[in-house]
């Protein structure tokens, strides 16, 4: 009864643990990491843990085997969260990445995507008139009536079919997006059947260099640029606007308007005077909210998919690491005993059992880390995204290498915790006459 | 099989160790069943019944409008016994986030997936009514839909000319029912008649996005569709015709490369979990050598010792992989509520348990062979002298 009472107690304790663990900003994390140095160096309990531990790293040799376990173990889980959630963390800096505060996109009300959305004519006239919209030196509104299509194009390498984001722009959209850089080739001219093409969509389909001609809708297009601007529009297509609702006899619609705001803070005054016009059934959204609520759901999926990976992964790891740190216990059960005979307390013992394995546990997640940085860090992979392939890569920041060794560390403590407990309350006679 | 109690108790002679490695075991093979089993849900295309059925979409892209008079000239092609048409609805119901899968669909429709049940009654209820729709038993379930209902949709593609905006009313008259529990996903949707679409659509009309055909026989289906993409050939609506089996997985593949993602995961678990059944069976074999030269002595042979330890690790595995594999067939159907019926499983598919019983197999052999022959070429007196 009384032992079960004690174990209860460190499961509670473990819980509260993993919960601050979770909660800690690495400040926290840097702090009690200061003071558990302070007390391994300054006081008597401390520099005894140091000796303990020392002498059970020295013989990790002879323990190859589980400590390969442990490693190997927590470097896996590690890596493959790491990798999961660096997908995740790439695809919404992709979806979001083009989004700004004082650009507004205007799509017909009740539409959640442009692929949904239709203006006609009147409409684009009336939105670019209204108030908020900046002007150009020549008094034109800085504004881009765009068509988007999705069109068959062949994956690069196979026989595969995908649909690429063919848009048709009007000439202000360059100035709209002043982070798009043409990289190679040329823009294309107004009124002629030519594209020019984003970076990722020139990497994964096939005919999308700078001279290749490809067939689209009924026409064939000429390739005369590659444009890069690291956000969803390097997966898309680009072509003018009456070339592209030609080849795919959409008229003299649009889908969306994006227009420049003289000024962050003009966008409620655009959005009420769009809501206050009768003619109009539009809704207005600055490109930052459009952009963040296209890739809201799929970032949610891909990261309750990694985590929900990762917790299984680290459940298996944590009872792999408590078994090899039984067994190592168990066979050092007799110098444990003997340095508790010989006056070493309980806490060095608990606590040098708990720093090996957390040791070991850094270990395994600086390993898995740095092996999905060196294969994953920058891989571009691509996904659908509303009916359109989206290129993006993979993006293995600092933060998501921390949250890989916050992990490993919280596999370390619980899976340390218990053999620690068992080395320290040992009863030392009974230690001893064991052979 | 006499020596299956001497191999139990060898497995359970440190309990705690073999309960701690059970439960890596445990956590190894859920992850396996629960991957795999989405990735076979989402590389079956959730069809059994769907190779007599082509997809004819418009080749420029499948958003792209199809003209409704081409159904005629599709069904005059030879080989071809019936032909629907469909066009995207996109509609919500009440909420942008309540997506329903709606389809404005031909009368035969229906009769194309016979895996879908619809009481007769229902059915002539629906022909009936021109503002009719049947929705899938799934559907009805999530909103609570009942035969008489009145609904409003709003379509986010479409304005309606009855109601002046986005909102289309819709009376239920059938609730269908997936016979084959693998077509369930097909439950999530909701059809009306495409006379009642084209009628109220405030854009223009005689227009279908795509068309189902059944073929009268699928070792021809590769010569109908070229048929079909002929009638079509050189006009300005161009036609693609593919099965499908590759309509639907055109969609998947392009989703991401799930079983590369599934593939590369289990690579690393299983890595790592045969580093760590065959440390401790590494553990328990050294333990027991001199309990393993007393059976030596006592007359077991040399290859019966080898089994016998080979045996334990693949009972460990087996044990462990079991028990796995029964947790994910407990945690499916919930997982798959949950979802919303975006996830089509409904059970643990026969063939993730034939790939997980021979997972289980290979790894305890490889796993044990290495301390079966350890323990096979134990010499008896160095044994029993602890040398």
């Amino acid at each position: 009864m009384k032992r079960f009472l004690f174990n209860l107690m460190l499961v509670v304790l473990i819980a509260v643990v993993l919960a601050v663990w979770v909660m800690l900003p690495w400040m926290g994390v840097l702090a009690a990491a200061v003071l558990l140095a302070l007390w391994l160096g300054l006081t008597r309990n401390g520099r005894q843990t140091v000796s303990v531990t020392s002498v059970g790293l020295r013989t990790l040799g002879q323990r190859l085997g589980s400590v390969s376990v442990i490693v190997i173990g927590i470097a896996g889980v590690v890596g493959v969260l790491v990798a999961l959630l660096a997908m995740g963390s790439g695809l919404s800096a992709t979806l979001q990445g083009g989004g700004r505060d004082d650009t507004a996109i205007v799509l017909r009300g009740g539409s959640t995507s442009e692929a949904q959305s239709v203006l006609v004519r009147s409409d684009v006239d009336a939105i670019t008139q209204e108030p908020g919209v900046q002007q150009d030196a020549k008094g034109k509104p800085l504004a881009s009536a765009e068509l988007v299509v999705a069109a068959n194009v062949r994956k690069k390498g196979s026989d595969d079919d995908a649909n690429a984001q063919l848009r048709g722009i009007d000439p202000m959209a360059w100035a709209l997006r002043p982070d798009l850089k043409i990289i190679r080739g040329r823009k294309f001219h107004t009124g002629m059947r030519e594209l020019v093409v984003g970076e990722g969509a020139a990497r994964e389909f096939a005919h999308m260099d700078v001279g290749d001609t490809v067939k689209l809708g009924r026409e064939d297009w000429k390739v005369v640029g590659v444009f890069a601007s690291h956000d969803a529009y390097d997966s898309e297509l680009w072509a003018d606007r009456a070339a592209v609702s030609d080849a795919f006899r959409r008229g003299n619609s649009a889908e969306s308007v994006l227009v420049r705001l003289t000024s962050p803070a003009a966008f409620d005054r655009f959005k009420a005077a769009l809501a206050s016009d009768p003619k109009l059934k539009v809704e207005a959204q600055t490109t930052r909210d459009y952009f963040a609520k296209q890739s809201e759901q799929l970032t949610r999926v891909i990261r309750v998919v990694g985590i929900t990976v990762g917790v299984i992964m680290a459940i298996g790891a944590v009872f792999g690491a408590l078994n090899c740190m039984f067994a190592a216990v168990a066979s050092r059960a007799r110098e444990i005993a003997t340095l508790r005979a010989i006056g070493f307390r309980g806490t060095p013992v608990v606590t040098s059992v708990m720093l090996e394995t957390m040791l070991l546990a850094l270990a395994g997640g600086v390993l898995g880390a740095a092996v999905v940085w060196l294969l994953f860090n920058g891989y571009t992979a691509s996904t659908l995204s509303g009916f359109n392939q989206v290129v993006f890569r993979f993006r293995v920041d600092p933060a998501l290498i921390w949250t890989g060794l916050k992990w490993a560390l919280a596999i370390g403590f619980v899976g340390g915790l218990f053999p620690a407990v068992r080395a320290a309350r040992l009863p030392v006679s009974t230690a001893l006459r064991e052979l | 099989m006499k020596y299956l109690h001497l191999i139990w108790a060898g497995l359970f002679r440190r309990k705690s160790r073999t309960l701690l490695t059970l439960v890596s075991i445990v956590a190894a093979f859920v992850l396996f069943g629960l991957l795999d089993s989405v990735s076979i849900a989402f590389s079956a295309g959730n069809s059994v019944e769907g190779a007599g059925r082509l997809i004819v979409t418009s080749r420029m892209s499948m958003q792209q409008a199809l003209p409704e008079s081409l159904g005629a000239r599709i069904k005059a092609v030879p080989g071809v016994t019936d032909v629907a048409s469909a066009n995207w609805f996109g509609g919500v119901y009440q909420d942008a986030r309540n997506q329903v899968i709606s389809f404005a669909v031909s009368p035969s429709y229906i009769d194309l997936y016979p895996e879908l049940t619809l009481p007769a009654d229902q059915r002539k209820a629906w022909m009936a009514t021109r503002t009719g729709a049947i929705v899938g038993a799934a559907l009805a379930k999530k909103f609570g839909w009942k035969v008489g209902d009145k609904i409003p949709l709003q379509s986010t593609i479409f304005p309606s000319k009855a109601s002046g905006g986005q909102t289309w009313t819709f009376d239920i008259a059938g609730i269908f029912h997936a016979k084959d529990p693998k077509a369930a996903g097909r439950e999530q949707m909701l059809m009306f008649h495409w006379k009642y679409f084209d009628e109220n659509n405030a854009f223009g009309s005689g227009t279908v996005h795509w068309y189902v055909v059944k073929v009268a026989d699928p070792a021809h289906a590769d010569a109908v569709a070229n048929a079909i993409d002929t009638l079509s050939a050189n006009s300005d609506h161009e036609t693609k015709t593919q099965t499908e089996q590759a309509f639907q997985a055109s969609f998947i593949k392009q989703m991401a490369n799930v079983g590369l993602i599934v593939a590369s995961i289990m690579g690393a678990v299983f890595f790592t979990l045969l580093l760590l059944t065959g440390n401790t069976m590494m553990q328990a074999v050294r333990e027991r050598t001199s309990e393993l030269a007393v059976f030596k002595t006592i007359g077991f042979s040399s290859r019966s010792v080898l089994w016998m330890v080979l045996a334990e690790s693949v009972l460990l595995l087996v044990l462990g992989g079991s028990i796995g594999l029964g947790v994910v067939a407990l945690v499916i159907p919930g997982m798959a509520a949950a979802s919303g019926g975006m996830l089509p499983i409904h059970g643990l598919d026969p063939r993730t348990w034939g790939l997980g019983v021979a997972l289980m197999l290979i790894i305890g052999v490889v796993v044990g062979l290495l301390p079966a022959l350890r323990a096979m070429r134990l010499n008896i007196v160095d044994a029993l002298s602890g040398r």
